[in-house]
């Protein structure tokens, strides 16, 4: 059959996959799909659930793609499976089916100890879940978690964040049993309790005890040890979500789950399981990519493939608590007479087991903790013989750049998306020549990222040069150019053009470079050669508009303005005859000066005590701000007033794209502080910092960086942010752009800014207290120079002559330029605006 | 009209009126002029960027392609040849071009109308 109606039940991370793959294979639309889904929201990142403690919202974890021909009905569970008439209920309807496919997932087991269902017990598998914990954490000191397997430390750490004092109870004798060894155990619970996580391991929980009120207070242990609590989460396991299949006469597995051949068919030919819910030979996989080949099988066959389940990697690499912990293949040596080579090194606070066969010919498996950089390479490894000596895989830092070339062309490169080396070297032969590219074409590296490294060392390794050349005029990236100019004190564009660089430059390289030495300090942006290097905005210190004309933007710090100021804009406004429009910033935009007018135009402002927005800077834009405390019923915290504290702290200050911010009295957000490069929410009792969001082209909320902060800390946090995104930031990389760039991510981030681990902070410091002191008001100091002023004429031979080809029409009361819609000569067409009238 | 008629020179004003690779604009017998100082010589084109229809040119950043000395459009970018007129960007797009020179420490302008 290759054709009519499927029917998906469960739109998880397999559900949502499945109907991707078989949209992706089945171009002629032969199948239409009915998705039934239980949860509310389309399917979202499971895997990466945890990150809505740190800031993530449903949106960031959204998995979901529209397609046509799939129906996806949210919040609409399904609630029997009648076989005889291939038809699903639900409590809103039926569908037929010609196929059906199981993607129910699994469900959190809760052991059946006394007290499991009070009030403030909770289980930790949907966004739902955790919001629901968020909320109950409120005001609560202590937490438990039972568990300490993968699912109970990420927990854990919730809890942690979430400001609970946090413990951990573990039936078995180590954390995360089933994918380390006792070693890697222990070595973990060092970390874990330097995080000051307690742990009770080797006892079971046998009962929670409830307040006077009915809600959890209390765990009783195995051992006689009672624990304080108030909140518990229980991440005890999961079961396969077998029920509807069972009811309906399939055979399950023995240890449940749909039970399945390696087509994914049940023993209804008519019917599929795929994912967590499905018993694949018998056996149920709790893990992602296992899920993810299982809908791709199934999405094949549908289309008359013969595709099978290959079985399943269930190597894990993950980050818990800031550990990195991996284990892959044959980690516990079950295979008669292996070998174990073993390196603990306590300081560094690393373990690591490697797996052989018994003549050590073949890697079987092994463990990592503290550090598992080694794991691409090893896991790729596994079933063959070990890419490099023991040692030396284990210890030294690049033990993945060694090897990640000499991988046989069969290894498993990308696990989640079970890319081959192969594949990915066919690939860079169809002409991938980056990262990017390899994404697209193969799908390595879209799921969890781990295997991004070896992606980019492949590259390498087939030769493809991954260019970071900012130009045909300078070879190296501009953090390079930024160092090269810092260090070696080089003032001029044509001394570094000459010392490093070749050509004469050109519309890229130049503004770099203007930028460059602008935030260094190197004097007003018009001085001597740099006026030569700067974009029209700046050079003219306004923003170039279609027709030739130009827009000014005087600062509103915060969007503050008392009503003088306002009267002189509009006085201004009236006498220049300019567009006027409230920008998107909280400020005000004039726009139609001709160059000749601008200096005119700003002795006014300035003499009213305007200054220089910068809107034609790459540069700090805006920190707008809402009303705050001082006047709204809900404000915490003066908004108003650290907004315009930190738009004046901040003016001026050069940047490798623009900078924008905005400060928010509460929770409320009413400026939008989370779409912006650093945001500020205040909190009771200070105020929370969120860094790399934006507007633009590819919206991005900003990632919660540090919370409760007081004023001082924040200020100097900022300022380390800005500088050190200065400095390192490639030519137009905005800041969310740059963070998600960074090795390392926001954690890396961290470590610099605020733990010093580069040993920069004193530096970044001073590089802001300089900028700070130095500030000065571009345009003022243009107004009082003679030489700048200069160049503000339309034409050099007849500066009393307006340009001519700048002429306005009127619309709705104000001048705009003629055919302002539309550029003819780019062939675009102006759009009518066609709006109904209204007759009475 | 195939040939090219040059006019007279015109004056257009100091020489060190123009900062070394940067433009100016002037206004030549009633055209536009965009005129550039750069270490290889000044050159002149049409002040009216083509494919946006303003007239700015002279306000785009000069640089080198190569060894072709270029300006850039200040509003899309795109290149040209200062020698030649041509946009390196887009095949068949080209600004008109003029002469230029120094004259006993004074720029000179003459117009070519190409047809
Ligand atoms: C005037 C204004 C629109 C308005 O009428 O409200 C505006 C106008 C321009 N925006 Fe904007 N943007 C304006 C707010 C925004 C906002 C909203 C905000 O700031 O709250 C955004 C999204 C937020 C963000 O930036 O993350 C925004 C995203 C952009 C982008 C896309 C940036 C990105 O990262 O993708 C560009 C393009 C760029 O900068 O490369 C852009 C570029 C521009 C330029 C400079 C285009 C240009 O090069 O000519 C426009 C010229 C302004 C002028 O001539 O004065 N504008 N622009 C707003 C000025 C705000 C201000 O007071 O400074
Ligand atoms: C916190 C957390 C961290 C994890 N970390 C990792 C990791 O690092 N690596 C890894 O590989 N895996 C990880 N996992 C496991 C991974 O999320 C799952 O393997 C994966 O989500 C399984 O996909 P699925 O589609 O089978 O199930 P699910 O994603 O659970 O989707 C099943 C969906 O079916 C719905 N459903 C159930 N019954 C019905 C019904 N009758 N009608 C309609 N809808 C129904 C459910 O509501 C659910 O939305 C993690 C899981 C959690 C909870
Ligand atoms: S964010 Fe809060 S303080 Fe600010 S205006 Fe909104 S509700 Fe009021
Ligand atoms: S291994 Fe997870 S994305 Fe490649």
């Amino acid at each position: 059959m290759t054709g009519g109606n499927v029917v998906v039940i469960g739109n998880g991370m397999v559900g949502q996959r499945f109907v991707d793959a078989l949209r992706a294979r089945d171009a002629q639309r032969r199948w239409r799909v009915t998705v039934l889904a239980e949860e509310s929201r389309p399917a979202y990142d499971r895997v990466r659930l945890s990150a809505y403690f740190d800031g993530a919202d449903e949106q960031d974890l959204n998995l979901h793609t529209p397609h046509d021909g799939v129906e996806l009905r949210l919040g609409e569970p399904a609630t029997v499976v009648d076989r005889s008439r291939q038809v699903v209920t639900t409590t809103r309807g039926a569908y037929p089916y010609d196929v059906l496919v199981f993607a129910t997932g699994s469900y959190p087991f809760v052991p059946p100890v006394p007290g499991a269902d009070l009030t403030g017990v909770f289980v930790y598998r949907t966004l739902d879940d955790l919001a629901a914990i968020r909320r109950y954490a409120e005001d609560r000191r202590t937490g438990a978690v039972i568990g300490g397997g993968l699912l109970g430390l990420e927990a854990a750490n919730a809890l942690r964040l979430l400001g609970l004092t946090t413990s951990v109870v573990e039936f078995a004798p180590r954390l995360m049993p089933v994918q380390v060894d006792t070693a890697g155990g222990a070595m973990l619970r060092r970390y874990v309790e330097d995080l000051d996580v307690t742990c009770h391991l080797g006892v079971a929980t046998t009962a929670l005890r409830p307040d006077t009120d009915g809600s959890v207070t209390a765990l009783e242990l195995a051992d006689g040890a009672v624990l304080d609590t108030d909140l518990v989460v229980v991440a005890a396991g999961i079961r396969p979500r077998d029920d509807l299949a069972r009811v309906a006469g399939l055979d399950v597995g023995p240890r449940g789950g749909v039970l399945v051949d390696t087509t994914c068919r049940s023993t209804d030919e008519r019917i599929y399981a795929i994912g967590e819910c499905a018993a694949v030979d018998g056996t149920c996989y709790g893990l992602v990519a296992p899920g993810y080949a299982m809908a791709e099988v199934v999405a094949d066959r549908l289309v008359g493939g013969s595709a099978t389940f290959p079985g399943a990697d269930t190597a894990t690499k993950l980050k818990l608590l800031g550990v990195d912990v991996a284990s892959f293949g044959d980690a516990h040596g079950t295979e008669p007479g292996c070998l174990d080579v073993t390196w603990t090194d306590p300081a560094a606070r690393v373990y690591a087991k490697l797996v052989l066969s018994d003549d050590a010919s073949t890697l079987l498996g092994g463990v990592l903790v503290g550090d598992a950089s080694a794991y691409p390479t090893l896991r790729a490894s596994v079933g063959g013989p070990l890419p490099a000596a023991p040692l030396a895989l284990l210890v030294g830092d690049d033990a993945v750049g060694a090897t990640a070339g000499t991988l046989p062309a069969t290894a498993q490169v990308c696990s989640c998306n079970a890319v081959t080396r192969a594949d990915i070297d066919t690939a860079i032969a169809d002409g991938c020549a980056d990262v990017a590219a390899l994404k697209a074409c193969t799908r390595a590296g879209t799921s969890c990222g781990s295997c991004v490294p070896m992606l980019k060392q492949l590259l390498d390794a087939a030769g493809v040069v991954q260019s970071k050349a900012l130009c045909e005029h300078f070879d190296v990236s501009r953090q390079e150019l930024f160092d090269i100019v810092r260090v070696r004190g080089i003032r001029t564009f044509s001394r570094l053009i000459a010392e490093h660089g070749r050509g004469r430059g050109c519309d890229i390289c130049k503004p770099v470079v203007a930028s460059i030495l602008a935030s260094l300090g190197n004097g007003h942006i018009l001085d001597g050669e740099q006026a030569s290097l700067q974009d029209t905005n700046d050079h003219f210190l306004a923003n170039l508009q279609r027709d030739g004309s130009y827009s000014v933007v005087p600062r509103i710090p915060g969007g503050e303005i008392t009503p003088e100021k306002l009267i002189v804009i509009g006085e201004v406004a009236r006498d220049f005859n300019l567009y006027t429009k409230i920008t998107g910033g909280q400020r005000i935009d004039l726009f139609g000066a001709r160059v000749d007018q601008l200096p005119q135009i700003w002795r006014r402002l300035v003499d009213a005590g305007f200054e220089s927005g910068h809107a034609y800077g790459k540069a700090l834009r805006t920190v707008k701000s809402c009303v705050g405390s001082t006047w709204c019923r809900y404000g915490v915290q003066d908004s108003v007033g650290l907004a315009v504290a930190l738009e004046l702290r901040y003016r001026g200050l050069r940047a490798p794209h623009k900078i924008k911010s905005a400060v928010s009295g509460c929770a409320r957000e009413c400026a939008e502080a989370r779409s912006k490069d650093f945001g500020i929410i205040a909190t009771e009792t200070g105020w929370n910092l969120y860094l790399g969001g934006n507007g633009g082209f590819r919206p991005r909320h900003a990632d919660l960086f540090a919370t409760d902060l007081s004023t001082e800390t924040l200020v100097t946090l900022i300022d380390r942010f800005l500088m050190y995104y200065v400095r390192t930031a490639d030519r137009l990389q905005r800041t969310a752009a740059w963070i998600e760039a960074m090795d390392g991510g926001l954690d890396h981030l961290r470590a610099v800014i605020v733990d010093d681990s580069l040993g920069l902070c004193a530096e970044l410091d001073d590089a802001m207290a300089r900028h700070v002191v130095s500030y000065s008001d571009e345009w003022r100091d243009v107004l009082a120079d003679a030489d700048r002023l200069r160049r503000f004429t339309s034409f050099v031979n007849a500066p009393e002559i307006p340009d001519p080809s700048i002429t306005f029409v009127t619309e709705r009361g104000q001048p705009v330029p003629v055919g302002g819609h539309s550029s003819d000569t780019q062939g675009r067409q102006p759009v009518t605006l066609g709006l109904p009238e209204v007759r009475r | 009209m195939t040939a090219a008629t040059a006019l007279d020179w015109v004056t257009v004003c100091p020489f060190d009126r123009l900062d070394p690779d940067r433009g100016v604009a002037a206004l030549v017998a009633g055209v536009q002029v965009a005129i550039f100082r750069t270490a290889d010589g000044l050159y002149a084109i049409d002040n009216l960027d083509p494919v946006s229809g303003a007239y700015v040119l002279s306000r785009g950043i000069v640089g080198s392609r190569g060894e072709v000395p270029t300006v850039a459009s200040p509003l899309h970018k795109q290149v040209y040849d200062l020698r030649t007129g041509d946009c390196l960007d887009l095949p068949g797009v080209c600004v008109a071009r003029h002469q230029a020179r120094c004259h006993n420490g004074m720029v000179e302008v003459r117009l070519r109308q190409e047809g």
